[in-house]
């Protein structure tokens, strides 16, 4: 069963118009004239090509206009977070990589730093560096799917299948590390499961090297075409305003001319040990701060900061164990904690409440970027085009595995 | 045709007993079932090109396993296709839902009775060929209209409405610069356009001054319109919705819309070689006009058209979608006045090629489309 994610903004699929929507034929440019025009209800899904998975929109529109809007989620709820608070602590860090499944090496980083710091666990230096490198290396991978699918959203298909060659890479690298494609649980409470080898960070220096010299290619049939830039300039505006009032996060936000990085500017683990840029939004580019085009270069941007902070990663990488010390049977001391760590979809926050003397936590919760990001389209998409809606949607690049959870 | 015709009655006697009429009507039915047959064959070829030029585009194989090089891929997909349930909605309008892929065929396909594969080969040679092909193509935007209307979809609807608002603004573009190949050639027999441009590179229409050059470049885009090809593929945008006018279409059905689209691609290749690049012209002077000679001339025609079709799917792999109102803005604000200023321009052309320099001066020839 799926629900409206903005249950008192008026339902397009029903009738009669409770927000004050005024019935098409009785607006004021149409009385009086000898046309009869109605508007039409679509629903964008919940099987749909251009809502990433499982979201259904219902969109009310005049001829190609978007007139109102409303996402309704949660077809694919898996009780990710009731799940959280009845399992033991360790069991819950394969649930986060399902959530969204595209940056599963960022979730459990982020869940398993909660679950550290709620237990007091040393983690050790390596197992530190690891980390940061298979989390810079997931955001690669992550961007470069939102890179391939914006194009394909708007209708190039070549860049998806382009991107898929070096995401492939970048999987089979994970995979040498892991043993898992696409959900790894690897990063584990106290460390990491496996150390690098040097033959790994051989190729993961390739697989950085590629990416580094694919990605003007991209650039060259996505950001630097007209069409393209047509189809995104100006288009789905998300403002400062709007962005910080609807709690959106990430690329979407930074696009929005938000600087704000949590890995910079709220860091954990040891981002503060290195050095990158953020990228924000920028009037010298065309259009406008916040509209598509901006969200999908900041990706770009983000992907080519991300190699820099693997990169240093590297070149720091200290020797020592990988794993800390973790007791078994793992009961952590009551108390709560509140992580907010970067996903590459923006801000994941995790909040967990521990009784004491549990192998389970009494509250696991998240706060997901996904799901904040898709809620700002009920304002944002009003008197776009269709075309442009799947644009706005496409740019904000979102896992539906983790608005539902 | 007809000349192959007579021929034809002067050795078989008892052909040259039956009247005249009837051995051309037959030789017509039978002439445009062969054009038929190998239009349909051409298009699924034409399936296969673009699946193997898109492969190697995105760093992929392609289809590569039914018969040499996958060659009879588009056989298998026939059959697949045919062995498809076939699936009429409970709400459509049944009579117009299925009459839609039939009228878009027809559209499609009876254009080719008029089209020169090569010099003398052609089912009907008709004076006012250009205009007959124009007239035809554009029937396929009924049967589309239908289509989108009786299958009771939205999306299906929306994407009629756009298929509607753009070949309806694309024609005139099209015709326009069409036109002006017209006021050169001084006729719209399709057999005497190509026959105009034989001799030297020069002599094809696309290089006779400026106007018919940038006519050539309108005709093309306005032509990747008119067939809903990307960038101009908004009728059936499948991540807009879902796959347009044919959502509702299923097995053979959409095999047929497929067919469809892809024949007119060969169509408006051929004619776009025909009227601009020479037709069966190789370039330079050659005698191309009887016997074996002219399959010669056929093959050049044929090798010109897939060259156009690489690169209708060249454009198509590498670009973005436009947005529905740029690609009105591009019709009404860029190519419509281009297209006027060419008709207008090519007229003065030929005008002054005529008047002050005559058509036995080698410019004035030249200019004038002589």
């Amino acid at each position: 069963m799926s629900a409206p994610l903005a249950p008192d903004l008026p339902d397009p699929t029903r009738g009669g118009e409770p927000g004050g929507v005024v019935a098409f034929h009785e607006r004021q440019e149409y009385v009086g004239r000898d046309v009869r025009t109605e508007e039409m209800v679509f629903n964008m899904g919940p099987q749909h090509p251009a809502t990433h998975g499982v979201l259904r929109v219902a969109i009310k529109t005049d001829g190609e206009y978007v007139r109102a809007l409303q996402p309704h989620v949660g077809n694919i709820h898996r009780c990710a977070e009731k799940i959280g608070e009845s399992v033991a602590f360790y069991q819950w860090i394969p649930y986060l990589d399902r959530m969204d499944y595209l940056s599963a090496m960022c979730n459990e980083h982020i869940g398993c730093m909660a679950i550290e710091r709620l237990g007091e666990i040393e983690v050790p230096e390596r197992a530190e560096y690891i980390r940061i490198i298979v989390a810079e290396v997931q955001r690669i991978l992550s961007h470069l799917m939102a890179i391939g699918v914006y194009g394909l959203d708007l209708g190039a298909f070549t860049p998806f299948l382009h991107q898929f060659r070096e995401r492939e890479r970048g999987m089979d690298l994970l995979d040498h590390l892991a043993g898992g494609r696409l959900l790894y649980h690897y990063v584990r409470i106290g460390g990491v499961k496996r150390d690098v080898s040097q033959d790994w960070l051989d190729e993961l220096d390739a697989f950085l090297g590629a990416v580094e010299q694919r990605l003007p290619e991209y650039n060259t049939l996505l950001l630097h075409n007209r069409i393209f830039q047509e189809r995104t300039f100006n288009v789905g505006v998300i403002d400062r305003a709007t962005a910080v009032a609807w709690g959106v996060t990430g690329p979407a936000l930074r696009a929005a001319g938000v600087d704000f990085d949590c890995r910079r500017d709220a860091p954990y683990s040891i981002y503060d040990r290195f050095d990158f840029e953020v990228p924000s939004g920028a009037s010298g580019l065309g259009g406008q701060v916040g509209d598509c085009f901006q969200r999908h270069w900041i990706r770009v941007r983000e992907v080519e900061e991300s190699i820099k902070i693997v990169r240093q990663a590297v070149a720091g990488l200290p020797e020592g164990p990988v794993l800390g010390r973790v007791p078994r049977g793992f009961k952590p001391p009551a108390g709560e904690v509140f992580i907010r760590g970067e996903n590459p979809r923006g801000e994941l926050s995790i909040y967990m409440v521990s009784v004491g003397k549990s192998e389970q936590a009494w509250r696991a919760r998240c706060r997901g970027p996904s799901f904040s990001n898709i809620a700002c389209i009920t304002e944002v998409a009003e008197g776009l085009l269709i075309g442009d809606l799947v644009a706005l949607i496409g740019s904000l690049d979102i896992v539906l595995g983790e608005v539902d959870r | 045709m007809q000349i192959w015709l007579d021929e034809l009655r002067g050795d078989v006697s008892w052909l040259g007993n039956l009247p005249a009429g009837l051995v051309y009507t037959l030789g017509i039915v039978i002439a445009c079932k062969i054009v038929l047959v190998y239009a349909s064959l051409l298009a699924g070829e034409t399936v296969w090109l673009e699946r193997r030029i898109s492969g190697r585009m995105q760093a992929r194989i392609g289809p590569n396993r039914v018969g040499p090089q996958g060659l009879l891929q588009f056989l298998a997909d026939g059959v697949k296709l045919l062995a498809k349930e076939d699936i009429i909605p409970a709400t459509a309008d049944r009579p117009v839902f299925i009459l839609a892929p039939i009228i878009v065929f027809v559209g499609a396909f009876a254009a080719f009775a008029v089209i020169p594969f090569g010099d003398g080969i052609v089912a009907a040679d008709m004076n006012l060929g250009l205009f007959v092909v124009l007239s035809l193509t554009s029937i396929e935007v009924v049967g589309i209209i239908m289509a989108g209307w009786a299958s009771n979809s939205k999306w299906a609807v929306l994407g009629a409405m756009r298929e509607v608002a753009q070949m309806i603004s694309y024609e005139i573009p099209l015709g326009l610069s069409a036109l002006g190949i017209v006021l050169l050639a001084g006729t719209m027999n399709l057999s005497d356009i190509a026959r105009q441009q034989e001799g030297a590179i020069w002599n094809w229409y696309v290089f006779r001054g400026p106007f018919a050059f940038a006519s050539f470049f309108v005709f093309f885009t306005a032509a990747l319109a008119a067939l809903k090809r990307a960038p101009f593929d908004l009728p059936e945008a499948e991540s807009e919705l879902v796959a347009g006018f044919h959502t509702e279409y299923t097995g053979f059905r959409f095999a047929v819309f497929f067919l469809a689209e892809y024949s007119a691609m060969i169509l408006f290749s051929i004619l776009t070689a025909v009227l601009f690049l020479g037709g069966w012209s190789p370039g330079f002077p050659v005698d191309l006009d009887s016997g074996i000679a002219r399959w010669i001339g056929a093959l050049i025609l044929f090798i010109k058209t897939i060259l156009l079709l690489s690169v209708m799917i060249w454009i198509r792999w590498s670009l973005p979608r436009f947005r529905i109102d740029r690609v009105m803005y591009l019709c009404y604000k860029v190519l419509l006045p281009i297209s006027v200023v060419c008709v207008v321009g090519l007229a003065v052309q030929v005008l002054v090629a005529i008047e002050w320099l005559g058509l036995e001066h080698a410019v004035g020839g030249w200019l004038g489309g002589k």
